[in-house]
């Protein structure tokens, strides 16, 4: 079985081809991580996998079934959840409102009863994340009044909510400190042995991404350089070409 | 300080956050409810409060919950007024067939215009629903045989499984009624997965989509649910003015409703209550004004000499007379709340609870907005 497979994506903003026939493949149970310099294409990967671009060319296949013309919201079905890189947070709801949010493509309850108000809910699994992540002091708080750290937290939270099969993850330690990003790189490797999440990462921090990764793509200019273990990938020469110029 | 001590998972699921909360709305309601005893005056005026409410809430759902400013809402209202009463008087249905015939009605006219909002957002969403509203209103001058075009038609009183609700009280609780009953459903709806997604939708369309919300659907179903509120709003209304014309479902009403909201405070259900009260009252206070403020500032001015006290009553007395002030003043409120506290009168009403529990340790700080760079503080 094909777990997750991009067949020659490619996809063109104006004039410039941000994505040249990429592809790449990733097994159940890996962490695959997509290296690049800023502006190499990595995030629009992570676009056209939640549906939020089309592609031009290519195709992209999850658990045997081509996902190139999935309407966005359906993707959450699927069993794809991702973050994002600058933090797509419902900013003026409770922390548990957000992991609830998480649960919406699990929804059953029909707006009559909901009128009502009788109780169907899947707060079992929310409370589950909750524990998971240590996120019990914030519970009741409010987006807005978090620090940066917890906000990032959440976030994987409330992806983690949907019972995703794929995780994306936008670069996890931007804006982290040391610390937390240490605590991220357990996380993510407990995402994937404890909850057997595949996890699909773009990420900067070289230390994270060896420290996590089995499988590592190197991108520049929309374009595949490297792809292979995270030392093979930061050792070939095109790949330290583009990162150190020459 | 109080602090609400949670040991079980369903104090998450409860109406209340707890009993004292709980306590409280209890004891509001029992007031509520001995009120025509002690006001038998003004009830007329507390129940278009209550009907402004029941609006208040629709246009909350809308633009405080999902974050689609409509300036058309007068139109709803108005589609909900006239069908009630064209159901109820010229074809005679019973009064509560009548009413859910044009909620279904209203709630269809708003799954018409939510359509094409699919694909508008912000200030271009508003423009289509002001020019909905135009049109809308047009169609009642038009279509006379329905609507008695611009001579206007009267309302009988309610008549509810063969009881006349001829008094004021009984009208008063009639529409007390059908608020608590708005409120509460729409209460469970907020909390439930739709109304979550209403919110998530205000606050990020793309991580709510990535989440699996249909934008589309979802939209939509907001715009029909706070269009069959204002519906029964509509047809509360008929009954409260005895007496439709086209005239009455202007712009400037649209405005009112959305000024509600903005002065409520966006995001609350408080905040549609707190709006109705200001706005049904603010007019009552202007016309109040208008006749008492010239005499006070032209005696005030009268300390200079008696010319001069007469050339200030006149001059005053010919700035409020002119037409368009109402207007004017309510633009001007809506900038002001805008501009200085756009969390509206329940913010203002949060920051003084805060005050008083918390008393002498209060800080200004606590509100202060912080400077924060993520993208979803930026202006929206």
């Amino acid at each position: 079985m094909t777990f997750f497979k991009a067949d020659g994506l490619s996809i063109n903003f104006g004039g410039i081809r941000a994505l040249d026939a990429v592809s790449f493949d990733v097994e159940a149970g890996q962490i695959f991580t997509i290296i690049g310099p800023n502006g190499a294409g990595k995030t629009t990967i992570f676009n056209l996998v939640s549906r939020i671009y089309d592609p031009l060319q290519g195709r992209l296949i999850f658990r045997d079934e081509d996902i190139t013309a999935v309407a966005p919201h359906e993707i959450a079905r699927r069993g794809i959840a991702r973050t994002f890189q600058n933090l797509e947070l419902f900013e003026h709801a409770t922390v548990l409102h957000n992991l609830l949010l998480g649960r919406h493509a699990h929804k059953r309850s029909r707006f009559v009863e909901e009128l009502l108000f009788l109780p169907l809910e899947h707060r079992e699994a929310v409370e589950t994340v909750i524990d998971f992540l240590d996120l019990q002091p914030y519970r009741d708080s409010l987006i807005a009044n978090l620090p940066y750290g917890v906000r990032k937290v959440v976030e994987m939270g409330r992806a983690l909510c949907t019972q995703p099969k794929l995780l994306l993850l936008d670069e996890p330690s931007s804006g982290l400190s040391v610390e937390e990003t240490d605590d991220m790189a357990f996380w993510i490797q407990d995402i994937r042995t404890l909850l057997g999440i595949t996890v699909l990462m773009v990420e900067h921090d070289m230390r994270l991404v060896t420290a996590v990764s089995d499988r590592v793509l190197a991108l520049n200019y929309g374009r595949p350089l490297a792809l292979g273990t995270p030392r093979e990938v930061q050792e070939h020469p095109e790949v330290v070409k583009a990162y150190l110029g020459g | 300080m109080r602090f609400v001590f949670k040991t079980s998972y369903t104090q998450d699921l409860g109406l209340f956050r707890d009993d004292v909360q709980r306590n409280g709305y209890v004891a509001l309601a029992a007031g509520l409810v001995v009120l025509p005893w002690l006001i038998p005056n003004y009830l007329v005026d507390v129940s278009l409060v209550l009907i402004y409410a029941i609006g208040g809430l629709s246009l909350m759902v809308l633009a405080g919950y999902t974050g689609l400013v409509s300036l058309g809402h007068a139109a709803f209202l108005g589609i909900g007024a006239y069908a009630h009463v064209y159901f109820a008087q010229s074809l005679g249905l019973p009064w509560l067939v009548a009413l859910a015939l044009a909620v279904v009605l209203t709630a269809a006219a708003g799954v018409l215009v939510g359509l094409p909002a699919l694909r508008m957002t912000g200030v271009y969403l508003t423009i289509a629903t002001l020019a909905f509203a135009l049109i809308i209103q047009e169609v009642f001058t038009r279509w006379e045989r329905v609507t008695g075009g611009l001579k206007g038609r009267a309302v009988d009183k309610p008549v509810i499984f063969g009881v006349a609700l001829a008094h004021d009280a009984a009208f008063y609780f009639l529409c007390l009624a059908v608020l608590i009953g708005g409120l509460w459903l729409t209460s469970n709806v907020l909390r439930s997965p739709t109304g979550r997604a209403w919110i998530a939708i205000r606050d990020s369309e793309i991580a709510a989509q990535s989440l699996g919300v249909n934008l589309a659907l979802y939209k939509t179903m907001a715009f029909a649910y706070s269009a069959a509120l204002m519906g029964v709003a509509g047809a509360l209304f008929a009954h409260k003015v005895g007496f439709l014309a086209p005239d009455i479902f202007s712009v400037l009403l649209s405005i009112q409703l959305l000024l509600m909201v903005v002065v409520g405070g966006l995001g609350s259900l408080h905040g549609a209550v707190f709006g109705a009260v200001f706005v049904a009252l603010l007019p009552v206070a202007i016309s109040q004004a208008r006749d008492a403020l010239p005499a006070w500032i032209g005696g005030a001015a009268g300390v200079l000499g008696p010319r001069a006290g007469t050339a200030v009553f006149l001059g005053v007395d010919r700035f409020v007379k002119q037409p368009g002030l109402e207007p004017g003043i309510f633009g001007l409120i809506l900038v002001l709340f805008i501009l200085f506290e756009p969390l509206g009168v329940y913010g203002r009403w949060l920051k003084l609870r805060l005050f008083f529990s918390t008393f002498p340790l209060y800080k200004r700080a606590t509100f202060r907005r912080q400077k924060s760079y993520m993208r979803s503080e930026r202006l929206r």
